[in-house]
């Protein structure tokens, strides 16, 4: 049996927040110091942490299984690359564009998975992210289609900091972006609003005995998980100053549940542990020899379903709670 | 003059099963009425039309003078129509603190604000930790209900409901599957209740119907076949006949 | 009008071939209510083993079919016994993350010990003439994976409705655990429908190599359009998957000819619009769980 606490026991957990997010500002700079060669990679990684956040807020808190979740971090990162493309040249605006398109995608997605449950619910969302990744396929004109959306180049941040060669202003206004982004969403998932969500997942017919609307709820959440993702594809499209069809792919949505679950649903250090991870080592490996890493990750899977259901994280807990307990 | 609460000529079926057929009943403020029935009588059927689960093929529920049979259940649920459940569903890592704290918050039409701390507003903590005290749940208020016991998570469920402030409460079965040592608290607890709420009670527990309701309607087949004074009720041969009418052809056969 | 009759054809062929391959999705769905992701990857098995039979080997096409589907069932019976068995009562979640799992070692390992190339599968020279049919003449492998088709769907209809096995797997689809009281050994049957699911597919796989190529992705890229046919059809119904095929190859036939440029986005759409419009599947049974 694991641990079982109240979830939003009490005021005193705002120091675990800001060593939550002491350790991650950390592992940045960390990684900051040890890569100074890999930066692009790194910002790729806190770009993808992004997606696989959003894609937690659905999973984890509210329990909606969707394989279709790069449509909305696609939506952000097109967005974002368009109006690059036409002129807008503040990072912060194209996030904030990003933002905004990743929420309306999240909306319509809701309104569209919502209407099942089930299988008929997950090829939903797989048909919603192949849709998506048709029309930016075919509205090349816009888009740039199969070659990709080039000619992103955004302006210094904050009118101060050119984005480099070396991707260090980018890391930079990646990793702070995430820091802000994981503070919002820790103050969230305890909220009214968030221990709703938690509710829903659990029971949704007792939620609405207390007097409270499900879908409505969920809706929201799916247009603040599209938000998330949103901001992730345009932090992506402004570091590589690239859009690829990629970003809006089956693939990409699978990848990210991989993660999601490698790390742990249901806690957002679980999505940012599980995204590293899996990022880490498909660099390393599939470098090597693409087969044996996607063997690789099945096995991984494989195993978290039949020993660690509750991810790397999960595992991490479970140790910490057994050191503690000890006599 | 008119009722709180009015179900007039209510019928489902599913398939070409009838379960409830043409059911009429009403309560007024300060009713404490018990629905039994044998099991397969249509009781829990009722409950679900009454409280919008399920969509009736005919008749009309009435709340407080406004037809509310195409409402949603939520929307019941907001107007005073309130219900519990006869297997408890609750959130098992959350803590009864919390559950009724998040119910309070809805009735004030805050459960789904995003910029608000949960747990930080001192008049809804004291509303919480009233109700909680009223029903005996104090000490567990801040346990997960994973890990209280089922007798107290039976009485959350009553808390949850008196937290939305109900007009007309719906108790189906509140003491199911509770051991029998614990019971006297369940019927304390709802001895307590407001003299101006209107109780339906679905209850198995004839010793707890008895003491509780001065009333009582029994469900046979999915229709009425008796609605009178608990006393005038063991004795009506059609209440007989609907506990006992299978085993009564069974001796006479035997 | 020609162009009318070819795109009927073609529809109604591949409408046959998704038909042979999910139908085991299917009714592994419904039987053990798992969400298998990785059947696309037994076809995908299949068609690897038939084109190293046929064309490594030499070995004909007869042989090659026999050999995908006995090689694939030879697969299939111990992850069933020791991986899919683990997750029949999961949550759906748990039974997706794993069949994913299991979809990316079956890409991983195919590819490591086959190669990463597309696999032809040389058809006899009786399928690969056209034949006159009267009216008109059509493909000779056309013609004959309708045949196929039908007979699979026949074949299932007589095993389900006509044997006393089929009584069992009904009775277990409608209540496994009152079944498995009256004692019959619902995990033989589940074995044995995984089994024979599992060889459909790889049927199905070889057969249809002309539209669903043996390339290193097949598992992942049809994977989709598997669930489509399923959560359209309605789990566990042989009618439904019928005719959500039959519905979902015209569709996409029918994009393929008159809006090449366009790809699949006809067929994704359609898919939305008839899952909206019948969350359950087209002739799928009400569920009861709430």
């Amino acid at each position: 049996m694991s641990e079982t606490r109240p979830l939003a026991a009490s005021g005193r957990r705002w120091p675990r927040d800001v060593i939550g997010l002491a350790a991650i500002a950390l592992a940045g700079g960390a990684g900051y110091v040890l890569f100074p060669d890999s930066l692009a990679f790194l910002t790729r990684i806190i770009s993808i942490a992004l997606l696989v956040l959003s894609l937690d807020l659905l999973i984890g808190y509210c329990g909606i299984a969707t394989l279709g979740q790069s449509a909305l971090y696609g939506a952000g990162a097109y967005a974002a690359g368009i109006a690059a493309v036409n002129g807008l040249t503040d990072p912060v605006a194209l996030i904030a564009v990003g933002a905004l398109a990743g929420g309306v995608a999240g909306l319509l997605m809701g309104a569209v998975l919502l209407r099942a449950h089930g299988l008929p619910q997950l090829v939903l969302s797989i048909a919603f992210v192949q849709l998506f990744h048709e029309m930016a396929n075919k509205a090349a004109s816009i888009t740039g289609g199969s070659d990709g959306l080039y000619g992103i180049a955004p302006g210094p941040l904050f009118g101060l900091f050119a984005f480099d060669l070396y991707g260090k202003t980018a890391f930079f206004a990646g990793l702070g972006l995430l820091l802000l982004v994981f503070a919002a969403l820790s103050f969230v998932v305890r909220s009214p609003f968030g221990m709703t969500c938690r509710g829903i997942k659990e029971d949704p017919l007792r939620i609405r005995a207390m007097g409270i609307g499900v879908r409505p709820t969920l809706i929201k959440m799916f247009a603040l998980s599209g938000a998330v993702a949103g901001m992730g594809g345009a932090l992506g499209a402004i570091a590589t100053q690239v859009v690829g069809l990629d970003s809006v792919s089956f693939e990409l949505s699978a990848n990210a549940l991989v993660m999601l679950v490698l790390g742990g649903f249901g806690s957002l250090y679980g999505a940012l542990i599980g995204t590293v991870i899996f990022l880490g080592v498909e660099h390393e490996v599939s470098a090597i020899n693409p087969f044996h890493w996607m063997t690789l990750v099945g096995v991984m899977l494989i195993a978290v379903v039949l020993f660690a259901p509750r991810g790397l994280y999960g595992v991490m807990t479970d140790a910490v709670a057994r050191w503690r307990g000890r006599p | 003059m008119s009722a709180l609460f009015r179900i007039e000529h209510l019928s489902k079926q599913f398939g070409g099963l009838k379960v409830t057929r043409d059911v009429s009943l009403d309560l007024v403020p300060g009713d404490r009425v018990a629905l039994i029935g044998p099991n397969g009588a249509g009781k829990t059927t009722l409950v679900n039309l009454v409280t919008g689960q399920l969509r009736p093929d005919s008749g009309q529920v009435f709340f407080g003078g406004e037809d509310v049979t195409r409402l949603s259940d939520v929307a019941r649920v907001r107007k005073g129509l309130v219900r519990t459940f006869q297997v408890t569903r609750l959130f098992s890592e959350m803590t009864p603190d919390e559950h009724v704290t998040l119910t309070i918050l809805q009735r004030k039409g805050r459960a789904t604000r995003i910029l608000e701390r949960f747990g930080h507003d001192p008049a809804i903590e004291f509303e919480a930790a009233d109700i909680l005290s009223t029903l005996g749940l104090t000490e567990v208020a801040h346990r997960p209900v994973a890990e209280i016991a089922y007798g107290q998570q039976r009485l959350l469920e009553i808390a949850i409901a008196l937290a939305l402030r109900p007009r007309v409460l719906l108790l189906d079965e509140p003491a199911a599957g509770v051991p029998s040592s614990e019971t006297p608290r369940i019927e304390a607890a709802l001895a307590r209740l407001s003299s101006d709420l209107a109780v339906l009670l679905i209850e198995h527990d004839m010793d707890l119907v008895f003491r509780f309701a001065r009333k009582v309607v029994v469900l046979n087949g999915g229709e009425i076949v008796f609605t009178g004074a608990p006393d005038a009720a063991a004795a009506d041969p059609r209440v007989r006949e609907a506990y006992l009418g299978s085993y009564a052809h069974a001796s006479r056969v035997a | 009008m020609q162009t009318v009759l070819s795109i009927a054809v073609d529809a109604f062929a591949y409408g046959m071939v998704l038909f042979i391959i999910c139908i085991g999705l299917s009714v592994t769905m419904g039987l053990m209510q798992v969400v298998n992701l990785a059947h696309g990857g037994f076809a995908m098995i299949g068609g690897y083993i038939a084109s190293y039979v046929a064309r490594d080997m030499g070995l004909g096409y007869a042989a090659a079919v026999l050999a995908a589907i006995i090689g694939t069932i030879a697969i299939a019976i111990p992850l069933e016994r020791f991986l899919y068995r683990r997750v029949y009562a999961q949550p759906q979640l748990i039974q997706v993350l794993m069949t994913i799992g299991i979809t990316f070692c079956i890409i991983g390992i195919t590819n490591y010990i086959f190669g990463p190339t597309l696999k032809t599968i040389p058809l006899p020279a009786a399928l690969s003439g056209p034949v006159d049919i009267g009216f008109r003449t059509i493909a000779a492998h056309r013609l004959f994976v309708m045949v196929c088709g039908l007979a699979v769907a026949l074949g299932l209809w007589l095993l389900i409705e006509r044997t006393a096995f089929g009584i069992r797997l009904r009775a277990a689809v409608d209540n496994a655990a009152m079944t498995s009281a009256l004692g019959v050994r619902t995990e033989f049957v589940y074995a044995v429908a995984f089994a024979l699911a599992m060889g459909l597919a790889a049927f199905g796989g070889v057969v249809g190599a002309e539209f669903l190529p043996i390339e290193p992705y097949y598992a992942l890229r049809y994977m989709v359009t598997f669930l489509v046919v399923v959560s359209v059809g309605g789990a566990g119904s042989i009618s439904g998957a019928l005719a959500a095929c039959l519905l979902l190859g015209a569709v996409d036939t029918t994009g393929r000819y008159l809006f090449p440029d366009f790809g699949n986005f006809f067929f994704y759409l359609a898919v939305i619009v008839i899952v909206c419009a019948f969350p359950r599947g087209l002739l799928g049974r009400e569920q009861a769980r709430g």
